[in-house]
């Protein structure tokens, strides 16, 4: 399979490689996106196209830009250098009040969450029905009912965000992110901070999402398990770009060390250097 | 040697870009708080988030504001009393007391306490919220925060700071009566009689008219600053110091300028007045 490759070669490494191998158009497409922070380089060329209906997984090292990368797809950060196309539509250059509304077509799982301090659990998860649409009270209240039970929380809705742990919040935000049904949900670390039988469950709800809604989905993770289960494809992002693009399998069986390293979880020499006596 | 100057004049040029920079975010931000003001002050969901930022920005700051209040205008009778007395003005005390409170210190005093009060929370919450990615997850649902959280705000703190300053000039009007008539014996219908001649309409209409601009600009520049805050709770808590000296040297400078404008409003339509 043509998608099968590491792309070790450094030439393959500066053309903007557009990674859709069939003909399928691409939902989303970033090309060849830069992005620093003051002197900080993050991305540094990160093309990636992502297929209507499938999961990409993003796989890298803490602090390799993978949460930048993400929020450049809904543009919460605009590009320094290159573009982003949804269905075939530039959409980086577009102000603010035109991306409103299509962040409608979005969901959004933080890292942090980023529930509202401010508002319950419930009327957290029932924001974007109460912002975006003309349901009434009782029809928003069964919607955030079915939410919370698809994550397992039913009941919680009269409590703040205050009171509930830091698994529960991911849940909860994940609930929220997925209360307007959108076409694409980005996953910022979904299972992060959860026991390993409700990260199950989480996967669960990725994949019933995409089986039955047909949903497009990235999600960004360091759980190789739920990486496997959930993905269709895995990109891994190393220094601000993509270093290796394929299907699970491809990551279970290369022995591209680079790969293998963070795949299995083994720190090199030089990560243990500062250990050392 | 030449190389620290050199430095220095860098570092200067550095600061002052930065400064500029700021001025023009900062106008930017007032210019879509603006905008969004005409869209969205149609609205009954806006006018809902108003009446709940409202209850915060008055029940909180009502306290705050009658103490100040009363106790600039007992301040100020007692610095006074005696320099009257000597020249035997007493009874004349109502009228240059109260035409300070009203005029003067009650919109400024009621502006500051606000800024410290309201703004603080303000630029705290806006702050925690911008650095815990709550601005960021708003964005991502399609909701715009200026219209959002800033909008409410600004109507709150637009329309409840010219209310406040008139429970501040009330306040202050009854410390200076306290002091004079009660506390030194000055006889109350003469304090009354020149308050009357004193203090007109007009003076009361331009310490209101102050006070709208105070009120817009504190919730202006305190959410603007809490939009604008760096990461952590040291992000946040020196966005707060910021906002609040930021307001206080913009509410004293349009004092001045708003102050010369009336001024000059009331002489061309009254001409000259004599206070004694
Ligand atoms: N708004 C910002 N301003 C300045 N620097 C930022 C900003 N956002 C991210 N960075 C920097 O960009 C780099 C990449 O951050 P990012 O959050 O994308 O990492 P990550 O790959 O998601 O890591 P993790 O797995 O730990 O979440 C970090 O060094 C971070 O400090
Ligand atoms: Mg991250």
């Amino acid at each position: 399979m043509s998608i099968l490759k590491t792309m070790t070669d450094p030439r393959e490494q500066t053309r903007p490689a557009i990674h859709t191998p069939n003909s399928e158009p691409a939902m989303i497409e970033l090309r060849n996106v830069y992005k620093r922070f003051g002197s900080l380089r993050v991305l540094a060329g990160v093309s990636l196209a992502l297929e209507k209906g499938k999961t990409t997984v993003v796989i890298g090292e803490s602090g390799t830009g993978k949460s930048v990368l993400l929020k450049h797809i809904i543009l919460l950060l605009r590009p320094d250098r290159g573009e982003v196309f949804f269905n075939g539509k530039r959409i980086d250059d577009l102000p603010e009040s035109d991306l409103a509304v299509h962040r409608q077509r979005f969901g959004f799982l933080f890292q942090m969450s980023a529930l509202f301090d401010s508002l319950t659990v419930g009327e957290n998860v029932g924001f974007p029905l109460t912002e975006h649409t003309n349901k009434s009270k009782e029809e928003i209240e069964t919607i955030v009912a079915e939410k919370l039970r698809m994550v397992g929380l039913e009941g919680l809705q009269p409590k703040r965000p205050a009171q509930i742990s830091g698994g529960q919040k991911k849940r909860v935000a994940l609930a929220r992110a997925i209360a307007l049904e959108p076409d694409v949900v980005l996953y910022d670390e979904p299972t992060t901070g959860l026991d390993p039988v409700r990260s199950d469950v989480i996967n669960e709800l990725i994949l019933k999402l995409q089986r039955e809604l047909g949903v497009t989905s990235v999600v960004v993770t360091h759980d190789m398990t739920s990486a496997y289960k959930v993905g269709d494809r895995i990109v891994m992002l190393e220094r601000g770009k993509i270093i290796a693009d394929g299907p699970p399998e491809f990551f279970k069986t290369t022995d591209d060390p680079r790969i293998r390293r963070f795949v299995d979880g083994r720190a090199s020499p030089e990560d243990l250097a500062a250990l050392e006596d | 040697m030449s190389s620290r100057v050199a430095n220095f004049i860098a570092s200067t040029g550095d600061h002052t870009l930065d400064a500029l920079a700021d001025f023009g975010r900062f106008f930017k931000f007032t210019g879509q708080t603006l905008r969004w003001l005409l869209h969205a002050s149609g609205s009954a969901r806006t006018w809902q988030l108003v009446l709940a930022e409202s209850m915060d920005v008055g029940v909180r700051s009502l306290p705050v504001i009658l103490i100040t209040g009363s106790f600039v205008g007992m301040v100020l009778a007692v610095q006074a009393i005696e320099q009257f007395r000597a020249v035997g003005l007493e009874e004349q005390m109502g009228g240059v007391v109260n035409l300070s409170v009203v005029r003067e210190l009650g919109p400024v005093l009621a502006g500051v306490m606000i800024a410290g009060r309201i703004g603080g929370s303000l630029t705290a919450e806006l702050g925690t919220m911008n650095v815990t990615e709550q601005i960021d997850a708003l964005r991502s649902m399609g909701t715009d925060p200026i219209r959002f959280l800033v909008v409410p705000r600004f109507l709150a703190c637009f329309l409840l700071t010219p209310v406040l300053t008139l429970y501040c000039d009330v306040m202050g009007s009854l410390g200076g009566w306290l002091v004079t008539v009660v506390m030194s014996g000055v006889d109350s219908g003469p304090y009354w009689e020149y308050t009357r001649s004193a203090v007109s309409a007009f003076d009361v209409f331009s310490g209101v008219a102050k006070s709208f601009a105070f009120g817009g600009v504190l919730s202006l520049v305190s959410c603007y600053k809490g939009f604008h805050c760096r990461a952590g709770a040291e992000g946040v808590g020196r966005a707060c110091t910021d906002a609040f000296v930021a307001s206080f040297v913009a509410i004293l400078v349009m004092d001045f300028f708003i102050s010369v404008l009336l001024q000059s409003i009331s002489t061309r339509i009254w001409g000259f007045r004599s206070l004694l």
